[in-house]
């Protein structure tokens, strides 16, 4: 059976165990119906032009997984930032798994959907906030149809959230395919702050398929920064929707760093509804063998005085593929805007291939619009100079790799994190050097 | 040519209507209205073409049968119906003319209104002439020089029962016959064009020009233009348009193929001014046009254009960088005011080593109009080292237009180096105080800042187009500043 007619029937068996009697169904009932008139997207979709979902669609997923797994702290330490505290929700083949995680409902809350989803207390925020800026197109809806497990972050007026939050999405095997479909919704009110950190990770070689959906909305002059670390091993896809509305004089900033999966697909969508946003959009890839990572953001520039800053650093070997499709629309209402957009690349390897496709579309006059993109090589000179001093070959060029994504880098505000993409960056390029020298 | 001056430019914005909107009453020989393989036999007929020829065109209007018109540019229009089109009209008094003075004296009045005098040009522009009114060549002059120098150039028509052989060989190899919905239509309706070949190793002693025209009223102009460069030689080709001013819309769907072999190089102008419709948005010539030029080794090829008229344009001059070391460039300079919509830009197609491209592309959006650049580069796994810069910078005037860019860059092998900018900005106040401080009124500081955002492209144009050109951009955006 095709995936999406499996998905489709599968939905009847998803209402028998949900509260079909809950505002959200309704969203979930319109949601299945735009999937199934729409499908999968396909090459010819122009928002997919660079990115065939064919090779991930073909495996049996198995869409609610049969048994809860557990796994030891210990088998896992290694992917979480551990050296320093955080709050955690941590998720098994898509359930909650209370023993590794950490939340909290002291000022805050940092729980789950579903129960967000089913507990009158939250009602009103999930009636104001839920499914409100996703988009409606397929694999959004498909995601929202099934929503009902994920994080569920609110932070009321006026709060700096001490502790970074880790969202953490493991895949154990147990499943010959599994198909998971997380959704967050993140709500950060006046004047508060928070960090979060998203990741998912396959533990099996059994393919995975992850279509995550996350709804952020920053309100008046809150700050979030958001990293999301894709490094994920080769049997594993993620198409990972995030939206954020942004109301007046708030800040948001997302980092990605895809170093892994076998396909990824970063739809990253920023509205900003109101005077004097800042958004800031950045993305390291380090990818080889015939990994797959896709960018496309939108940044919606709807009022005046606003900023954003975009900038996505490529590497690509081997057989891989890079796609790079980032729009700015600036409205004509949205006077003396500036955005900026970068996009830079480097093809290590003759079979590697890089599409980008960096869109402007402006309909004010008075704003200052920019965008750049390259695609070249190492510096040649720049590596003379590093071997004449005895830097071996694959050092200097890691060096040199290094420098290149450091402009993303440095924009880390969590050392931790920082330092642990740094690692990353070190096993990726089969170095062992610490760049923090 | 005598110096154009800033109060020049004030008496001509004082026509304020489109200067060369007149109608000439030649009296013309039309097909009926109406488009099916009857109606292209009968113009392959007319044109007295062998049969080759009318295959070829039945061919193309049968895969265009099968095609849908596309939709994925970013303009927006009443769809003509290409049932309601007449596809044939001539000037009817045509016998060859040896010289000027048996030129239809009308026809003759028609240039002068337009600022061609072919005794001038002839004289002192040494330019010659190609004259395309309503899609058959009526004066060819400078034959003879050319001649000498073994150049054709010659109207594509007489070009297929004179030299078919070179004709037939290139006619459709750059762009074929089920290219796309427009290139089909024109290779099965084309009624005339220009056909230039240049011998190996000559240097064309002078600028080529055609100034087309649309001139009866309901007809349709498909013109088809084929360049041929042969080995090492070098030819400069203008092409210079403007059309009557019309309520109906007018199609135009051209196809310019250019064939630059080894060590060849071609230089294609173009300053279009067909009729953009009125302040209101209504009437306009819809310019749907194929341009694609191919390069063998060490061949160059250059598109230089200045688009600042029709309602609608669609336009992609294109380089396919076959041989190794082959050089690609595209300068552009859009303007759109009032409602007019422009979706414009450039391919190039790196398939050669060594190859490289260069795109520059000025967009001056102003009134309620849409201006958008659309372009891709791509590098494929072979071509080794291969270069390319694109440059794109948007100016919007006023905030009810709009400026969009939708670049495409496809790299498949890893020595490419490929740079794109864009920047879009508006004319700063303080540019404009700079001026205004110094004695120079707002109009005038405009004009200037504009001709320097454009400069650029305007330093590719030859001489003669650079002059006309820079008051064509002023006569576009004229009131479009307040």
């Amino acid at each position: 059976m095709e995936l999406k007619d499996k998905l489709v029937s599968s939905f009847m068996a998803f209402e028998d165990r949900i509260d079909i009697d809950s505002p959200v169904h309704d969203i979930r009932s319109e949601a299945i119906k735009a999937f199934e008139t729409k499908g999968f997207p396909s090459k010819k979709d122009e928002a997919w032009k660079y990115t065939s979902l064919n090779s991930i669609l073909k495996h049996d997923y198995s869409v609610f997984p049969k048994q809860e797994n557990a796994l030891d702290y210990q088998d896992v330490k290694k992917y979480f930032i551990h050296d320093i505290d955080t709050y955690k929700i941590v998720f098994i083949d898509g359930k909650y798994s209370s023993y590794l995680s950490q939340t909290t409902h002291e000022g805050i809350d940092v729980c789950l959907m579903s129960s967000a989803l089913n507990k009158p207390k939250y009602r009103l925020i999930i009636e104001n906030y839920f499914n409100k800026i996703a988009t409606k197109d397929s694999v959004t809806s498909l995601n929202t149809a099934f929503s009902q497990e994920g994080a569920y972050i609110h932070i009321p007026k006026n709060k700096l959230v001490a502790k970074p939050i880790q969202i953490i999405h493991f895949a154990t095997g147990n499943e010959s395919a599994l198909m998971l479909q997380p959704r967050n919704l993140i709500v950060v009110d006046e004047n508060s702050h928070v960090q979060i950190i998203e990741r998912h990770q396959s533990l099996t070689n059994n393919p995975v398929l992850t279509n995550s959906v996350t709804e952020i909305h920053a309100n008046k002059r809150a700050i979030v920064d958001y990293y999301k670390i894709q490094n994920d091993n080769e049997n594993a896809s993620l198409i990972d929707s995030t939206f954020i509305n942004q109301k007046r004089e708030s800040h948001a900033s997302v980092h990605t760093f895809s170093f892994g999966g076998k396909l990824t697909r970063n739809n990253l969508n920023f509205y900003q509804n109101g005077e004097r946003i800042d958004s800031t959009l950045k993305g390291v890839t380090i990818i080889g063998n015939k990994q797959h990572v896709d960018h496309n953001t939108l940044v919606h520039h709807i009022e005046p005085n606003c900023e954003s800053h975009q900038d996505y650093k490529g590497i690509f070997g081997d057989s891989s593929t890079g796609v790079f499709n980032g729009k700015v629309l600036v409205n004509k209402e949205a006077q003396k805007t500036n955005a900026f957009q970068a996009n830079n690349n480097i093809l290590v390897s003759d079979k590697a291939s890089i599409n980008t496709k960096p869109q402007l579309e402006i309909f004010a006059d008075d704003v200052k619009c920019s965008h750049g993109c390259t695609i070249g090589q190492l510096d040649e000179s720049a590596m003379f100079y590093m071997r004449s001093r005895g830097i071996p070959e694959k050092e200097a060029k890691a060096l040199l790799m290094f420098a290149f994504s450091n402009n993303v880098l440095s924009s880390v505000k969590i050392p931790e994190i920082k330092q642990r993409i740094t690692k990353i960056i070190a096993h990726k390029l089969g170095v062992n050097i610490g760049f923090d020298l | 040519m005598s110096k154009y001056t800033e109060d020049d430019l004030r008496e001509e914005l004082k026509t304020k209507e489109y200067e060369y909107g007149f109608y000439t009453d030649i009296k013309s020989d039309t097909f009926p209205i109406g488009l099916n393989e009857d109606v292209v036999r009968a113009i392959s007929k007319r044109k007295e073409e062998p049969e080759w020829m009318t295959e070829w065109r039945l061919e193309a209007f049968r895969v265009w049968q099968e095609m849908v018109e596309p939709e994925w540019a970013n303009v927006h229009y009443q769809k003509p119906d290409f049932q309601a089109i007449s596809y044939y009209s001539a000037p009817n008094s045509k016998p060859k003319y040896d010289s000027l003075d048996e030129v239809d004296p009308e026809l003759l009045e028609t240039f002068k209104k337009l600022g061609i005098s072919i005794d001038e040009q002839k004289k002192l522009a040494n330019v010659a002439m190609d004259v395309v009114v309503d899609s058959v060549s009526v004066a060819t002059t400078f034959k003879k020089t050319l001649g000498e120098k073994g150049i054709i150039f010659m109207s594509i028509s007489e070009a297929i029962k004179e030299h078919p052989e070179l004709v037939r060989k290139h006619l459709g190899t750059v762009v074929p016959q089920k290219d796309n919905f427009y290139a089909a239509l024109n290779s099965a309706v084309f009624s005339d064009g220009s056909f230039c070949y240049i011998p190996k190793g000559v240097r064309c002693p002078m600028e080529l020009s055609t100034y087309f025209r649309i001139n009866q009223a309901g007809t349709g102009q498909f013109e088809r233009t084929l360049v041929i460069a042969d080995e090492g030689s070098y030819v400069s080709y203008l092409e210079g348009c403007t059309a009557p001013s019309r309520d109906e819309n007018q199609l135009h769907a051209a196809v310019v193929e250019l064939i630059a072999l080894d060590d060849a190089e071609i230089k294609y102008s173009t300053v279009q001014n067909w009729y953009p419709g009125n302040s209101e948005g209504k009437g306009g010539v819809f310019n749907f046009v194929t341009k694609r030029g191919l390069c063998e080794k060490n061949a160059k090829i250059s598109w230089t254009q200045v688009e600042t008229g029709s309602a609608v344009t669609w336009k992609y001059p294109s380089c396919v960088l076959k041989g190794d070391n082959s050089v690609g460039e595209f300068y552009s300079i859009a303007v759109t005011n009032n409602f007019q919509q422009a979706d414009t830009g450039t391919k190039m197609i790196h398939l050669g080593k060594n190859t490289k491209s260069t795109i520059i592309s000025k967009g001056i959006s102003a009134g309620k109009s849409q201006n958008s650049y659309r372009g891709l580069v791509q590098i494929s796994s072979r071509a080794d080292n291969a270069r390319n810069f694109s440059q794109c910078d948007s100016l919007l005037m006023g905030n009810e237009c709009g400026a969009h860019t939708f670049p495409y860059i496809e790299a498949k092998n890893k020595s490419a180096i490929i740079e794109h900018e864009a920047t879009t900005s508006k004319i700063g106040e303080d540019q404009i105080f700079y001026c205004n401080q110094r004695g120079i009124d707002t109009e005038k500081a405009i004009a200037l800042i504009v001709n320097g955002f454009s400069k650029e492209v305007l330093n590719k144009l030859p001489m003669e187009f650079a002059v006309e050109a820079q008051k064509l951009l002023e006569i576009s955006l004229e009131g479009s500043v307040g």
